[in-house]
């Protein structure tokens, strides 16, 4: 497990409301260099919420998100690639009608330099030369995701899990330093979710990406997470370990409901009969 | 779009990155592409005039198709005032060289260059506007341009119309149908190949990208605003390349020709050749434009067998044409190349295709 003290992601005292709904109050956490770092909580947490903060698709109205010494919050979407920050969404978020190789050079888009004018000249100018050098590139990712079968199939045509591989491809390509994972396992069966372990253990170890991941299926999440943090209802209830999470009395309380009553109420039962 | 395999035949082997990114999909359809444009070289030894006519008028209509598709089919933006922009090409290029004095053959690529930068300001709503509420918008550029050509009489001639000159191109006027359609040729060659470029490489696929999923296409960096207004930019500098082409091939340009009617042909055009496809492009406007024609011949013949329909001739011809057009979108509503992908599919998995 890394223990550098390295912060990549800092998050302060955010607040992010609705209206009257406050989908966030008060988060702070932080994410080291190099870990893998789950957020979990029952639905309706805010754990989305709290990525689509990370990523700019929505603004908190307090707080801030410190990423390598810079603040986040203000800065637009399409700023974060460039920044290093990847990210995949819970509901499949591909191209569809495009190749999956055309899906994943999308994701070098901000490290291409070639632009209209030069990329509709293409021989002259180097677009060629660039595109190709990218390719090679491009070529590796599907190597480490072993998708090379359906390469030239458009991203819609492919199956589910295949097409979450996909997208873990296309935020890849970006060569991002910080990952974040909406569910990346959602609606696998278990040997799909075994790969797809396997896949974000890679790219944790060999390419050195730090993960932040969104993950119900709790036996993935105390395998491959360093850190947990558990949100409930906007709040966080608990980071640290992953056992010292399972063992939190507040964590067994949001997921398991009000276990005091329910002694109660079986105690009752008892006495009625 | 629906999925159509696609084979390679046995030994196109592609060993190098280059290969696989090649503008044709196997060495047989390129060699026929380059014989294509080959023979054309020697189409106006061969037709005459009408035919030669014809085929520039499709390749004029073919080009501002193509700058429609970009903007359709690549980015999924819909607009309505397209030919506005490809009337804005025609008079910026007669004024340009009526004003200005520089060479007709300059002219024109220069008017596609004034149609980019006023297809941009019209295309800033784009950025925040989508579907039928953008169609509206675009609406709103029809009709101000239009306008504008009519009032303008510095810069369109009013009411008049203005003159275009004959383009001269190394002291050579090229004053006949035979000798513009070389002209014609170069651009549709040019735009075509711009185009088939654009979509292979980086913002071709960006594009796509903000057409398919905008909200992932900006997680990958891509600035919607910036290519959604640069879709509309490229988009018009095809119409006002074809628009310029055009002006100088009739060698007078009049408002009466770019109403919303026009505008709806180029549309026609990609959806019946197929919206994304650059050959479609091409496929659409010579169906749009030679469908009438075909009409006409069938209801003439039909007049001679049946004397009744005489009086009725146009009007058979016009709800026929629109039949046609109908039917084809129930039956093939991804277009022609949809069609003919379908046909060479079919031919290669013989016997074996579905």
């Amino acid at each position: 497990m890394v223990q550098s003290g390295d912060m990549l992601l800092e998050a302060n005292g955010i607040n992010l409301r609705f209206g009257g709904i406050r989908a966030l109050t008060d988060v702070s956490f932080s994410v080291r260099k190099g870990e893998v770092f789950s957020i979990i909580g029952p639905n309706g947490a805010g754990k989305t919420s709290m990525l689509n903060c990370i990523s700019g698709r929505y603004k908190p109205q307090e707080g801030e998100i410190i990423y390598r010494g810079k603040n986040l919050i203000g800065r637009s979407i399409n700023d974060r690639a460039a920044m290093g920050i990847g990210r995949t969404f819970q509901n499949l978020a591909l191209f569809s009608h495009m190749s999956v190789l055309d899906n994943i050079m999308v994701g070098r888009h901000h490290l291409l330099k070639n632009n209209f004018f030069t990329g509709m000249l293409y021989w002259i100018g180097g677009a060629r030369k660039e595109e190709l050098s990218h390719r090679r590139d491009v070529e590796d990712i599907i190597d480490f995701l072993e998708i090379q079968h359906v390469r030239n199939e458009p991203a819609g045509t492919l199956s589910y899990g295949l097409r979450k591989r996909v997208e873990l491809a296309r935020a890849i390509a970006i060569n991002p330093d910080l990952i974040l994972l909406d569910e990346p396992m959602a609606g696998m069966n278990l040997e799909e979710k075994e790969d797809m372990a396997r896949y974000i253990l890679d790219l944790n170890e060999e390419l050195g990406v730090t993960v932040v991941m969104i993950e119900h299926d709790m036996g993935v999440v105390m395998d491959i997470s360093n850190r947990v943090m558990v949100l409930d209802f906007g709040k966080k209830i608990a980071e640290g370990l992953p056992d010292e999470v399972m063992e939190n009395e507040h964590v067994k309380h949001a997921y398991l409901g009000e276990e005091d009553d329910l002694l109660h109420d079986e105690e009752a039962e008892a006495v009625a009969l | 779009m629906s999925h159509v395999p696609h084979p390679r035949p046995c030994g196109d082997f592609r060993t190098t990155y280059s290969d696989d990114t090649s503008l044709f999909r196997t060495k047989v359809e390129g060699y026929a592409v380059y014989l294509g444009i080959f023979a054309l070289l020697f189409a106006p030894l061969v037709f005459n005039d009408f035919y030669i006519s014809q085929m520039i008028l499709i390749g004029i209509y073919a080009i501002a198709a193509l700058g429609l598709n970009v903007l359709v089919g690549f980015t999924g933006q819909i607009s309505l005032g397209h030919s506005a922009f490809f009337g804005f090409g025609a008079f910026a290029s007669a004024w340009l060289n009526n004003t200005t004095g520089i060479p007709v053959f300059i002219c024109i690529p220069l008017a596609g260059l004034m149609t980019t930068a006023i297809g941009m300001i019209f295309g800033i709503p784009a950025a925040r506007l989508k579907g039928l509420y953008l169609a509206i918008a675009t609406l709103a550029s029809q009709f101000i341009l239009q306008d504008f050509f009519s009032r303008a009489d510095w810069f369109s001639g009013g009411a008049y119309g203005s003159a275009a000159e004959v383009v001269n191109f190394l002291g050579i006027d090229l004053d006949t149908d035979q000798k513009y359609f070389y002209l014609v040729l170069f651009w549709v060659v040019v735009s075509f190949l711009a185009v088939s470029n654009l979509r292979r490489s980086r913002d071709g696929r960006a594009l796509v990208a903000v057409r398919d999923h905008y909200l992932s296409a900006e997680i990958m960096g891509i600035n919607l605003t910036r290519y959604r207004i640069m879709s509309f930019g490229v988009s018009s500098f095809f119409a006002g390349l074809g628009g310029a082409l055009y002006a100088h091939y009739l060698q007078y340009v009049s408002v009466e020709g770019f109403t919303i009617l026009l505008s709806i042909q180029f549309l026609a055009m990609i959806i019946i050749g197929g919206l994304g496809s650059v050959s479609g492009s091409l496929l659409g406007a010579i169906f749009i434009l030679l469908l009438p024609q075909f009409m006409e011949e069938i209801a003439s013949s039909a007049a001679v067998v049946f004397e009744g329909i005489e009086q009725s001739k146009a009007y058979i011809k016009e709800m026929s044409v629109g039949a046609v057009i109908i039917l084809f979108l129930i039956f093939e509503p991804e277009g022609l190349i949809h069609r003919w992908r379908l046909i060479r599919a079919s031919w290669k998995l013989y016997p074996f295709s579905h």
